[in-house]
């Protein structure tokens, strides 16, 4: 790419701006001795083709929607359409979501994304005893399809796409969605959607697990199949960064163990006897997005190029769409703060042009107020506003990929995309991501990242304004939303009316059907759609594959 | 005391958020106590019961979920009625500022919210714990 005679004369010319610099510096320091990106990585003060010498644009970057993929994974990107602009949200019962979801279209959300509460993610109906307190907190409560004909009552299935954030019993929500479609007259294959189903990354970083890795793997598998067949259009899974970066992994370790992940999920199925074509178009990936922009960029780019790589060499994916990733991002919560909320706003504002830059498909903004409490609907505006002015107003969206090219960026590229693959390969001679994650190294290596960044903060090596510096006095936060305990109440009545109205003999029948396939290896898809639809409830559906299947344990440690 | 302080970090509820427990266990435990953890999805009964067993001086709870003012009134009722008050019983998340008053005056001793930086919770264990 650079013109290689040329590189020893830019090479004399580096050393005469060391000195210089070097002789300024050594009168006026400069402001740290180690300048560092927010993973933590040193970063130079200057960088330059010397940096990207391998650099071949073809190899490197090729034309956006095409391989390696590293400029994006369509050839105009948000010329044709901006990203979806698709805010998670849920929380109290399915009538309130319902109304909060009918808001956030009104007000330009392109997509739905669906919070659940913690029973409802870990398989619980709100009357269990585990659930106490729990109901309708952190998203919706849903215990069988009655819920979710609520939750998207006038909402046409055909017409929006909606994300579930939901993993071990992502196989039931799904049974409910198709459900729901099929009342309202909207065939399986005009479904859009994701579910997350990433069970991997519940034992590494977000604790929603329910049963061991096999039987997840097993039914991660099933999905797969199925929606192959039934429901073409659905994101079979959302294979998830987001959660290991909040639990304070570095930049480059997201990008590695997510893909890690990933390949553990693609050989499961490879295993299952699927061909990788058939379900690699449907993979999908979600990422965070932090406030060192650059860096962030670079690591979007570094996902794209090492997955395409991965897909084409390791499993001899054929179809262009097997090799392209995709993905959704999410901006950080954790580096949100409590002290100024407002603050908060500028912050997301960073992030979200990181992810905008670095190609996303769709987008979630957090909302000012996420360290304090779930988002006010109007934090919630501000946090959607933010998206729609960086899409509209910024002109970052005319050209697709305008950083590529920069020496920083490209360096930046390489070295993350290198250091995730050294992950992967470690991973890869522990014997996967599930041995792995089983004898603690993934955990440990994120909670090493996590501590450190936290000592750095406290050292001062780290400025978080409003925490560690620039401090005022504040009075507590007005305005946030509060979820009454009389959610879990209600959730109970209503159970109480279902089991007494149903058909539970019919329910009864569904559940032995479904215990009898859990034993043996048919798809399990089928017998969940049967259960959910003469409403078996989620708690039900999931107490057979507890009692069959068994409970994941986690490696304790710190 | 002769022996480092003991401290149970417990994850009461249904929160998969670990890693300010994490963070917290690993500064305790820099500071010379000695640090046991839970690991996810503790009931109240059950953190009671570890603390009990494993003679801990402090309990410091970590919840993320909005579950707080059901889940930690709920042990500290329990150490009353065991009879082990004398644990320091700490906690520490996303709580609101609004809540902290009724927390307190259900026994629990101290409320850390996000950005609190650990040397005060270490200080604060160390100025409260039992002598």
């Amino acid at each position: 790419m650079f013109d290689k005679d040329k590189l020893p004369q830019l090479k004399s010319s580096l050393e005469k701006y060391d000195e210089l610099t070097k002789k300024m510096t050594d009168k006026r320091p400069e402001r740290k001795d180690v300048f560092k990106s927010g993973s933590g990585d040193p970063v130079k003060n200057v960088y330059t083709p010397l940096d990207i010498e391998e650099f071949d644009y073809s190899e490197s970057l090729g034309m956006p929607g095409s391989y390696p993929y590293t400029r994006g994974v369509q050839p105009n990107m948000y010329r044709g359409k901006l990203w979806t602009m698709r805010m998670y949200a849920g929380f109290a019962t399915a009538e309130e979501s319902n109304k909060r979801y009918k808001y956030l279209v009104e007000q330009g959300s392109s997509g739905l994304s669906v919070a659940f509460d913690l029973p409802t993610q870990i398989g619980y109906d709100s009357d269990h005893a585990l659930a106490e307190g729990e109901v309708g907190k952190v998203g919706v409560a849903i215990d069988s399809l009655k819920d979710m004909e609520v939750l998207f009552d006038g909402i046409p299935l055909d017409k929006v796409s909606t994300s579930m954030t939901i993993n071990a019993p992502a196989s039931v929500l799904l049974a409910m969605y198709i459900a729901v479609g099929e009342k309202q007259g909207v065939s399986a294959d005009q479904l859009r959607g994701t579910i997350q189903n990433d069970i991997l990354k519940e034992y590494i970083a977000r604790g929603t697990y329910i049963f061991p890795t096999e039987p997840s793997m097993r039914l991660i598998t099933d999905i797969f199949e199925y929606c192959s067949k039934e429901v073409p259009q659905w994101n079979t899974i959302s294979i998830s960064g987001y959660h290991i970066r909040e639990a304070g992994s570095t930049a480059a370790q997201e990008v590695g163990f997510t893909l890690a992940d990933g390949i553990a999920y693609v050989e499961a199925a490879l295993k299952a006897g699927l061909k990788v074509d058939e379900f690699a178009p449907r993979l999908s990936f979600f990422f965070n997005s932090h406030n060192d922009l650059l860096e962030e960029v670079a690591k979007f780019r570094a996902a794209r190029r090492l997955w395409a790589k991965i897909m084409k060499e390791r499993f001899g994916a054929e179809n262009p769409k097997s090799m392209m990733l995709k993905f959704h991002t999410q901006t950080g919560g954790s580096t949100l703060t409590a002290q100024q909320p407002d603050n908060n706003i500028i912050r997301v504002t960073i992030q979200t042009l990181a992810a905008v830059l670095g190609g996303t498909q769709s987008l979630h903004t957090n909302s000012r107020d996420e360290a304090l409490a779930l988002p006010s609907e109007d934090s919630v505006r501000i946090a959607l506003r933010t998206q729609q002015i960086v899409g509209h107003e910024s002109g970052v969206t005319n050209s697709v990929d305008p950083l590529a090219g920069s020496y920083f960026i490209e360096a930046m590229t390489d070295k993350i995309e290198e250091e995730a693959l050294a992950y992967i390969t470690k991973i890869d001679e522990i014997g996967g991501a599930p041995k792995a994650i089983d004898n603690g190294y993934i955990q440990q290596e994120i909670m090493d990242a996590a501590y450190q960044y936290q000592k750095d903060i406290e050292s001062n090596d780290r400025v978080v304004v409003g925490v560690n510096q620039y401090q005022i006095k504040e009075g507590p936060p007005k305005g946030l939303l509060r979820v009454d305990l009389s959610v879990g109440e209600q959730q109970k009545k209503q159970l109480v009316d279902l089991k007494a109205s149903r058909d539970n003999d019919a329910v009864e029948k569904t559940l032995v059907a479904l215990k009898t396939a859990c034993h043996g290896t048919d798809n399990l898809m089928p017998y969940i759609i049967d259960a959910v639809k003469v409403y078996a409830t989620l708690g039900e559906i999931t107490q057979v594959m507890r009692d069959v299947f068994g409970e994941y344990q986690q490696n304790v440690m710190i | 005391m002769d022996r480092p302080i003991r401290v149970l970090v417990a994850k009461p509820g249904l929160d998969g958020h670990d890693r300010g427990a994490k963070v917290i266990a690993r500064a305790l435990r820099d500071a010379g106590m000695e640090v046991i953890y839970t690991g996810l999805r503790q009931t109240p009964e059950q953190i009671v019961n570890a603390a009990i067993q494993e003679d801990v001086d402090v309990i410091a709870a970590s919840i993320l979920s909005g579950a707080h003012a059901t889940l930690l009134p709920r042990i500290s009722a329990l150490l009353k009625k065991e009879d082990a008050e004398d644990i320091l019983f700490v906690a520490g998340g996303v709580i609101p500022e609004d809540d902290i008053p009724e927390l307190i005056e259900k026994g629990i001793k101290a409320v850390f919210t996000p950005g609190t930086p650990t040397t005060v919770t270490v200080k604060f264990i160390e100025e409260n714990v039992r002598k």
